[in-house]
């Protein structure tokens, strides 16, 4: 069997996990594998006392993940929210990984999501054979969480229709999970807690009851404050995907990430960040997870295509990609902003007539 | 006999607390406050439970307005706990700090007469705003150059003490701040560090100076060993005062120990960089302590290290903090003025034979009360220094005045926290999270008793995993974001403004001594169920009414003396005559300045009326458009004695005045004085005539002002002839209406008018049917003979800016029309920008009826012929009838 695509992140960290839990020695809530503390080192990065370097997996304000990390250690659910791609999976996997190691108890909401994804299914050729049993019922992983005292995850709650949504209700407040059919029921173990993402941007979608709202505590994850912060996250993914694929590191990254989140970050605020143009918005959300997918296309494209080097005519296809979703309006804006911001900066001509060619 | 001092954090509720468990123990017989001595008389006030903290003492020189110093107290300031304690138990108390007959003094004349200069200079002309700046109590903290940079302590001082050390850098920088001046003050002083710092922070705004004295400081601060210091250092030297500071912590301190003057350093620099704001160097040592401990609050930090250490006396360790920061630091200008005067007081207590004195101060002068000076050198010291005569009083204060961010160098982050933290009985998070469920659901925040549980336990989570022993601000604005107002910031920030900072206003008895003006105020506010409050309120008054007509003219009055309590909301000039809205605010500083306006007479009637006669009659006389705005207030504000004499100076001015453009100007507000007259019951015949004679003058001159005009300037022209055309209209003096038109008339046949002009006047006098040649006019004005610049420029002026007369006048249309078809290529070119910018201003509609009508001119006319006169009658009765009690009915209906 080869290698996985993408290993969970308690794959990916193993090792950074094992030396947390072996040298820390603060009090772990139940069920925790990691003191609160230690989690929330693992997520922000730092040195451990043996020298060993944890990488920084959110970049970001710290009180967030502390509001996060303290969320889940009085067993709330939490609740995190952002507009897309401001690493609300990305925290909440890293969240679970390090608190149960294991963050593939997870509900992918859709909005299609059954009511069995939240609660358990049965397996109907058992079902007819035998009956209602324990062996005909299908967990589902939030029922296997609460049995083993583990992070559940379920992805863009918002998504979930609002019946489904309510079946989490009774497993947050009473965290039982009553199986009538067998006149049984799942008490959750200690350290059983739900990590939901939601989406603010397309709010509405199905929004959450106030009953269901108030169980959780809710963290807003923000695009990233500053340029830096973002070069930042993009070139760190960037790196950490080029291994994954094996892609060897393209020299000039750097600038050429800088000038994909400059423009990310222009036509998400709808100025420049001199501060003196403004410029129109277009309709897609130009995340960091966006900006880091087009350099990540770029790098592929400049190893197998272009000499290895990182050109602005490898991310402009990309970018041309992200910023126009809508063909019409999107294109005008994007031609606008090409015309007025990106042709009058000196140093950009390459990516002007780049751009310029692709979007011809 | 014995002493003890007892270092305090002012407005420090963790300190208040300590302080009065000390005080109960110890039970001094005496008890020696921080504070200007000329308030001693005031002390027994404190005990009166109309006073209601927040408070201020408030020092001012009644002979010279300007100079003005607050001392706030809030209810958890333990200057204000020591005081309460020494009048329940019935021992004396005093303030020991420095004279403020000394500290608003003008400076002494030995020291830097080329600021001394410059200082009267501003003086002469920025009494108000350095009273202002006082108000905006930058006031605090005492300056360390102020006198001896030649800075008469015309600025604001504060609360001597705040901040100590700190505090010194404050008041300097208030003094500077407001003056401008200052530089100097840091060449001279002996220890260049510390005066440095006070002039360079004041003027925060980036002298040149600030930046060198503060490299150093950063630098020094750098040092080795003090990790937490030298990080406020560098974060300090953002704010420019800061610089200074740090300058002050390396030059000034002699480096004892590397520990110690990154200390220091770090010390200025971190107070500097507060809040960054004007308070340039916040005076605040224990938040420097609290700071390097890795504290952003020193209130929290207080707690945790200092009070939860059990019975242990803080104010030991205090001192021995204090008394290492100050190792080898020798106080000098004010500070050491002010410790010397401190330490008399001390010895004139024990002289007169107290045997437990309690002295309370401001941590940073702890070690320097303590210290055995001989009481000749102190003596030596306070030899000699300039003095006012200085007038004291409490005034009410306000917790937003307590913020740093109002500019108050001592000032904290949260007074609502700290009021909160002093006066919870116990469970000081559940109570406040339950106040802050409270305030969102008055605000319509649906939060229910689950939540707050589930706050609480985020909160206490939370400081656990930060190490605290208990939740403070910040875990408990984290639970709100995070459980209260789900993640929203919006209804954060109004906690922020409600609970965090609070509205709340002090109180002061009847007894306190205040101008006769005060008096007259308070008086009024009761007659008038006004009542003074930090929160904005509305108030709509109904003018017909007496209570709100008196309410309308009391703030009107005040307004005049620059008291802006109310501030007309909305439109000022409504349709209604007899309705007018107000938004009331109260902020601390009007009390300074009705002590000031104190000088212009007793009541606030006379106050105003006296300030408008002099504003009406000085040396310099107001121009015509500010003298009718004077008339305007005197009417509005009711002060009919001030009338006449605002009247003459007007009637003076217009009659001297040649620029009939003025005259025009100044015609509509005194028009509108008249009919305010009538709802507000004020006599109006001076102002009618000097209307009178403005209309006469107006009309005489129009022809000479409109004559040779270029395009602005007819332009202008217009704009003013359109508003007095409408006065008059509204005025409906027939005997002015006949006179204007008259003259109107007699200036559009005028070949040599504007063209712009000479349509607009025809148009006016159309509409006022003077004019019956209509056509006849206008196919003059489009005939070849005159030049098609001028022909578009009269249809601009006739039309203004509305077609309608076009669309129902097809007699006009067509002569319009033929006049453009007839044009030639050339002259058609050269009028059309003009009509086009014409017929620009049209609105859509109008454009789509006039290019309908354009495109088939020759249809025949719609006549009024077939209309059913009987069908139409109950129609045009019931019109009349709706129209007839507003008087808005035409005189003579058809």
């Amino acid at each position: 069997m080869g290698e996985v695509l993408r290993p969970h992140a308690e794959q990916e960290y193993a090792a950074e996990l094992g030396r947390l839990a072996e040298l820390d020695d603060r009090p772990r809530p139940p069920g925790w594998k990691l003191s609160p503390w230690a989690v929330t080192e693992y997520l922000l990065g730092g040195e451990l006392s043996d020298g060993t370097v944890i990488t920084p997996k959110y970049i970001g304000p710290r009180r967030l993940i502390e509001v996060a990390v303290a969320t889940l250690a009085t067993d709330r659910a939490l609740l995190l929210l952002g507009v897309p791609g401001t690493a609300k999976t990305w925290v909440s996997e890293h969240l679970a990984a390090a608190i149960s190691g294991d963050s593939t108890l997870l509900v992918q909401g859709t909005a299609g999501t059954p009511e069995e994804a939240v609660r358990y299914g049965w397996n109907y050729a058992r079902l007819l054979a035998e009956g209602p049993s324990p062996q005909a019922l299908v967990e589902s992983p939030v029922m296997r969480a609460m049995r083993r005292g583990a992070v559940a995850r379920v992805e863009e709650l918002t998504r979930v229709p609002s019946d489904v949504q309510d079946a989490l209700i009774t497993v947050l407040s009473e965290k039982t999970l009553p199986v009538p059919e067998l006149n049984t029921e799942v008490q959750a173990v200690r350290g059983f807690t739900v990590i939901a993402t939601a989406n603010d941007r397309d709010r509405g979608v199905n929004e959450l009851s106030s009953a269901l709202r108030r169980r959780f505590n809710t963290v807003v994850l923000p695009v990233p404050a500053s340029a830096d912060d973002e070069v930042e996250i993009v070139s760190q993914r960037v790196a950490q995907l080029g291994r994954a694929l094996e892609l060897p590191e393209p020299t000039t990254g750097l600038a050429e990430i800088r000038r994909v989140v400059t423009v990310f970050r222009e036509l998400r605020a709808g100025l420049t960040e001199d501060g003196r143009t403004k410029v129109k918005t277009p309709s897609g959300t130009l995340s960091t997870a966006e900006a880091i997918s087009v350099i990540t296309g770029g790098i592929a494209l400049a190893t197998h295509f272009g000499d290895g080097v990182l050109h602005p005519a490898d991310v402009a296809g990309g970018i041309h990609g992200a910023v126009v979703q809508d063909p019409v309006s999107d294109r005008v804006i994007w031609q606008e902003y090409l015309e007025t911001v990106v042709r009058e900066r000196p140093d950009w001509g390459d990516f002007y007539r780049a751009c310029r060619e692709v979007s011809a | 006999m014995s002493v003890e001092v007892y270092g305090i954090r002012h407005h420090g509720p963790g300190s208040a607390r300590a302080l009065a468990r000390a005080l109960a123990a110890r039970r001094p017989d005496i008890v020696l406050i921080e504070g200007p001595p000329e308030a001693d008389p005031l002390l027994p006030l404190a005990a009166d439970p109309a006073l209601v903290p927040p408070i201020a003492l408030l020092a001012h020189t009644p002979d010279t307005p300007g100079p003005a110093a607050f001392w706030p107290f809030a209810a958890f300031s333990p200057e204000w706990t020591a005081l309460r304690h020494a009048l329940a138990s019935g021992v004396p108390a005093r303030f020991i700090d420095l004279p403020a007959a000394h500290t608003l003094a003008p400076n002494p004349p030995d020291t830097a007469p080329q600021t001394t200069t410059t200082e009267e200079d501003a003086d002469g002309t920025s009494t108000r705003r350095a009273s202002d700046a006082a108000t905006r109590a930058a006031a605090t903290g005492d300056d360390a150059s102020s006198s001896e940079s030649a800075e008469p302590a015309r600025a604001q001082r504060g609360r001597p003490g705040v901040g100590e050390s700190g505090a010194h850098g404050v008041g300097g920088s208030g003094a500077q701040g407001v003056r401008g001046s200052g530089a100097p003050g840091v060449g001279e002083s002996g220890a260049p560090g510390v005066r440095g710092s006070g002039a360079h922070g004041v003027r925060g705004s980036g002298a040149p100076g600030v930046g060198e004295s503060g490299a150093p400081g950063v630098r020094g601060s750098g040092a080795p060993g003090v990790r937490g210091s030298g990080a406020h250092g560098v974060r300090g030297s953002g704010a420019p005062g800061v610089g200074g500071n740090g300058a002050h912590g390396v030059g000034g301190r002699g480096a004892p120990g590397v520990g110690g003057s990154g200390v220091q350093g770090g010390w200025v620099g971190s107070a500097g960089s507060g809040e960054g704001g004007m308070e340039g160097v916040l005076g605040d040592p224990l938040g420097v302590l609290a700071r390097a401990a890795g504290y952003e609050d020193a209130e929290r930090w207080w707690d945790d290290v200092i009070e939860m250490r059990g019975e242990e006396d803080p104010f030991a360790a205090v001192a021995e903090a204090m008394g290492a920061l100050r190792e080898g630091y020798a106080a000098s200008g004010r500070e050491e003025r002010r410790e010397a005067w401190m330490r008399q007081a001390i010895r004139k207590a024990v002289r007169e034979g107290y045997e437990r004195v309690a002295v309370v101060c401001g941590a940073w002068h702890v070690p320097a009360l303590r210290e055995k000076v001989p009481a000749s050198s102190d003596a030596a010291v306070l030899r000699g220094l300039p003095k006012v005569k200085v007038a004291v009083t409490w005034v009410p204060w306000t917790y937003g005045r307590l913020t740093r961010a109002s500019g108050y160098g001592a000032g904290v982050a949260s007074p609502g926290w700290y009021d909160h933290l002093f006066t919870a009985p116990d469970r000081p998070v559940e109570r406040w999270l339950t106040a802050t469920a409270r305030v969102l659901r008055e605000e319509g925040v649906p939060v229910s008793s689950g939540h707050v549980i589930e706050a609480v336990r985020l909160a206490e989570a939370l400081a656990v995993l930060r190490g605290r022993p208990l939740p403070g601000l910040d875990e408990l604005t984290e639970a709100t974001r995070a459980v209260l107002c789900e993640g929203a910031d919006l209804p954060v920030a109004l906690v922020q403004r409600r609970l965090v900072v609070g509205e709340r206003m002090g109180a002061v008895p009847e007894s306190t001594p205040m101008v006769p003006l005060q008096h007259d105020l308070r008086a009024a506010q009761r007659r008038l169920r006004l009542k003074p409050a930090a929160e904005k309120k509305d108030h709509t008054l109904d003018l017909r009414k007496p209570l709100d007509l008196d309410r309308s003219r009391l703030l009107h009055r005040l307004r005049v003396l620059d008291v802006e309590w109310g501030s007309p909301a909305g439109a000022e000039r409504g349709k209604g005559t007899f309705k007018e809205t107000w938004t009331l605010l109260w902020h601390p500083e009007f009390d300074v300045r009705l002590i000031e306006a104190g000088a212009w007479g007793t009541t606030v009637e006379e106050a105003a009326r006296a300030r408008v006669v002099a504003a009406a009659t000085a040396t310099k006389p107001p121009d015509l458009p500010e003298l009718t705005a004077l008339a305007e207030r005197c009417l509005l504000a009711d002060l009919p004695a001030a009338l006449p004499v605002v009247m003459r100076a007007l009637a003076d001015r217009a009659a001297a005045d040649r620029d009939t453009t003025r005259l025009m100007a100044a015609l509509p507000p005194l028009a509108r004085s008249l009919r305010y007259g009538d709802v507000r019951g004020t006599p109006v015949a001076p102002l009618r005539a000097v209307v009178d004679g403005l209309v006469v003058r107006i009309c005489l001159g129009l022809p000479g002002a409109a004559s040779t005009l270029d395009d602005d300037a007819a332009r202008a022209l217009l704009a003013l002839v359109d508003t007095v055309h409408e006065t008059l209209a509204l005025l409906d003096v027939p005997e002015h209406t006949d006179r204007w038109l008259a003259s109107l008339s007699a200036l559009a046949d005028s070949p040599s008018l504007h063209g712009l002009l000479a349509g607009r006047l025809t148009r006016l006098l159309l509409d006022a049917g003077r004019v019956t040649d209509l056509p006849a006019r206008m196919s003059r004005t489009v005939s070849v003979g005159t030049p098609p610049e001028r022909a578009a420029a009269w249809i601009e002026g006739f039309l203004s800016d509305s077609a309608l007369i076009l669309i129902h006048d097809d007699a006009l249309l067509s002569l319009l029309d033929s006049w453009l078809g007839a044009l030639p290529p050339s002259s058609f070119e050269a009028a059309l920008p003009l009509l086009r910018r014409t017929f620009a201003r049209f609105a859509a509609p109008e454009r789509r009826a006039l290019a309908t009508r354009a495109r088939r001119p020759a249809t025949a006319p719609a006549s009024d012929d077939d209309l059913d006169l009987a069908r139409a009658a109950p129609a045009v009765a019931t019109v009349l009838s709706l129209l007839a009690p507003s008087g808005i009915a035409p005189k003579e209906p058809r």
